[in-house]
């Protein structure tokens, strides 16, 4: 992995969501997804400010687009676009919404925000890289109360239907769904074809483990479980 | 005459085969037409089976890679069902794409409501910048699919079973004028042409001819007006494209009479045609509207 930016390390990221919360400490809520996305961006995902266009790079869908401020933190500690922007997020000039642009954010892949469209488009991105031959892969973030919509479920029937293994769903799990029942989200899965594992979805090493392995010819799954709301 | 919708399915088959940047994505319907070019492309043709959301995510999705995404189901399901997809998966990711609804209002007449989608091209006129073709022609059906697929941006190619005698060159937002007259201008969209000559025999009107609806050409309106009425002759719900010409008529005195399938929902089973003529969309209908309308206006 090529990554131009090494001045941020995760001890960074408070700071950096702070420029945008104002608070200096951030509760479980802002922060379920930081783990992760700090684990892609830096340890797994082939892709960075230079590379961010190029066809085979590895594209990662924030299909939970609520919350973004995590997700922005990582952005700018890689380099994607200046930690400038922070400061003034969600205000009328700044390209920094509540829920992210791809039009307006460098390194922004979708534009999320509604929820359950992030992985029905994942599994068509994996269907045309593998339809040109290539050999990256799309990762894709969804929020365990984001699977109550049923567009996921027709999603998840095609890609394991079609063994798509160049995309990986990665659920952080914070129970936060109103109808919740445990231990189910990973079977629903593996019901489908997918390959599954649960993991603390905090324990960087763990994550990195878990998210850079590609089960041959079925997509898989890591469930990112994370303190409740 | 050929069959419009074998017609989109040779032309999109021919397509796939030239262009490897081409997709096709289908959702079970209309399967039957695609077995050869799904064996001749196993990566590019794919049918999501009854699953519209994803249908037209995946497309999009598709084209989130650089491929060029061909779309296709009943108009119902493809844009009224997954109209979120439309607006979310092409249009706010900004990506291109062309999705092709077949059925229209009318050719499903036995199914009832559920296959009927007169409120296709209404829908995604709420969006900006989509070229929405209207085809009046198998032979159109082909030059359409084949611009729209050779261009980057968002199209949506409506394909039915009505069509005129005869096919016109394909120019999205050219309208062609058909009939040159020194009274009123009537509009007549895709396969509403041959029913509108038809009703304007021995009227002093000028006809224009639209295969496709947008972008709308305002220009040629205004250039074929003769006296201050208009009359707009679309085969989806009526008055779909009335703002426009209000738009391209705003310094003009003008009235206008909007044809097109009712609001009212039809519950009737049957074939097209009685379903065209209860809308008073034939040729008898249509006269007696427009013989009515400029008759006010004498008065």
């Amino acid at each position: 992995m090529t990554i131009t930016t090494e001045t941020h390390t995760y001890a960074d990221l408070d700071r950096l969501m702070s420029l945008m919360t104002g608070d200096e400490k951030h509760g479980p809520a802002a922060t379920s997804t930081l783990d992760v996305l700090w684990v892609l961006y830096d340890r797994v995902l082939n892709v960075a400010p230079q590379s961010m266009t190029e066809p085979g790079r590895d594209r990662f869908y924030l299909s939970k687009g609520h919350g973004p401020m995590a997700y922005y933190a990582v952005l700018a500690a890689k380099g994607f676009f200046p930690e400038a922007w922070l400061a003034d997020w969600a205000s009328y000039d700044s390209p920094l919404g509540h829920h992210p642009d791809r039009v307006l954010v460098p390194g922004v892949e979708i534009s999320s925000g509604s929820l359950g469209h992030g992985l029905p488009l994942a599994v068509g991105t994996a269907i045309g890289l593998r339809a040109q031959g290539l050999d990256s892969r799309v990762v894709v973030l969804v929020g365990d109360a984001e699977l109550d919509e049923g567009s996921n479920a027709e999603a998840v029937q095609l890609a394991g239907a079609l063994g798509l293994d160049g995309l990986t769903v990665v659920v952080v799990d914070n129970a936060s769904t109103s109808y919740h029942r445990p231990h189910v989200i990973a079977p629903r899965f593996e019901h489908e074809g997918w390959d599954a594992v649960v993991v603390d979805g905090r324990d960087h090493r763990a994550l990195e483990r878990s998210l850079s392995r590609r089960a041959a010819g079925r997509p898989d799954v890591v469930v990112a479980e994370v303190e409740g709301q | 005459m050929s069959d419009p919708r074998q017609t989109f399915a040779r032309t999109a088959t021919e397509l796939l085969d030239e262009d490897l940047s081409t997709a096709l994505v289908y959702a079970e319907i209309s399967g039957q037409y695609f077995r050869g070019a799904a064996r001749r492309h196993p990566d590019r043709v794919v049918n999501v089976g009854i699953r519209e959301q994803l249908l037209l995510n995946v497309g999009a999705g598709l084209a989130l890679t650089g491929m060029r995404p061909i779309v296709h189901t009943f108009g119902s399901f493809l844009v009224e069902r997954a109209f979120e997809q439309v607006k979310l998966g092409f249009s706010h990711q900004d990506v291109g794409g062309v999705l092709v609804g077949s059925g229209g209002s009318v050719d499903v007449s036995s199914g009832g409501r559920t296959h009927q989608s007169p409120g296709d091209v209404a829908l995604i006129d709420t969006l900006p910048g989509w070229t929405v073709h209207v085809p009046g022609h198998a032979d159109e059906v082909a030059d359409s699919l084949r611009q729209a697929v050779a261009d980057d941006g968002r199209h949506y190619v409506r394909v039915v079973g009505q069509q005129n005698g005869s096919a016109f060159p394909v120019r999205p937002g050219r309208m062609r004028v058909v009939r040159r007259g020194s009274g009123a201008t009537v509009v007549a969209v895709g396969p509403m042409l041959d029913p509108v000559l038809a009703a304007v025999e021995g009227l002093d009107v000028t006809v224009l001819y639209a295969n496709t609806a947008r972008p709308f050409d305002s220009a040629s309106l205004r250039a074929a007006l003769g006296t201050d009425e208009v009359v707009l002759v679309e085969p989806y719900l009526a008055g779909t494209s009335s703002r426009i010409v209000a738009e391209a008529l705003q310094d003009v005195p003008h009235r206008l009479l909007a044809l097109g399938i009712g609001r009212e929902e039809l519950r009737r089973y049957g074939e097209p045609e009685q379903h065209l003529a209860a809308h008073g969309l034939d040729a008898a209908g249509l006269r007696g509207s427009i013989i009515g309308f400029l008759a006010a206006s004498a008065a």
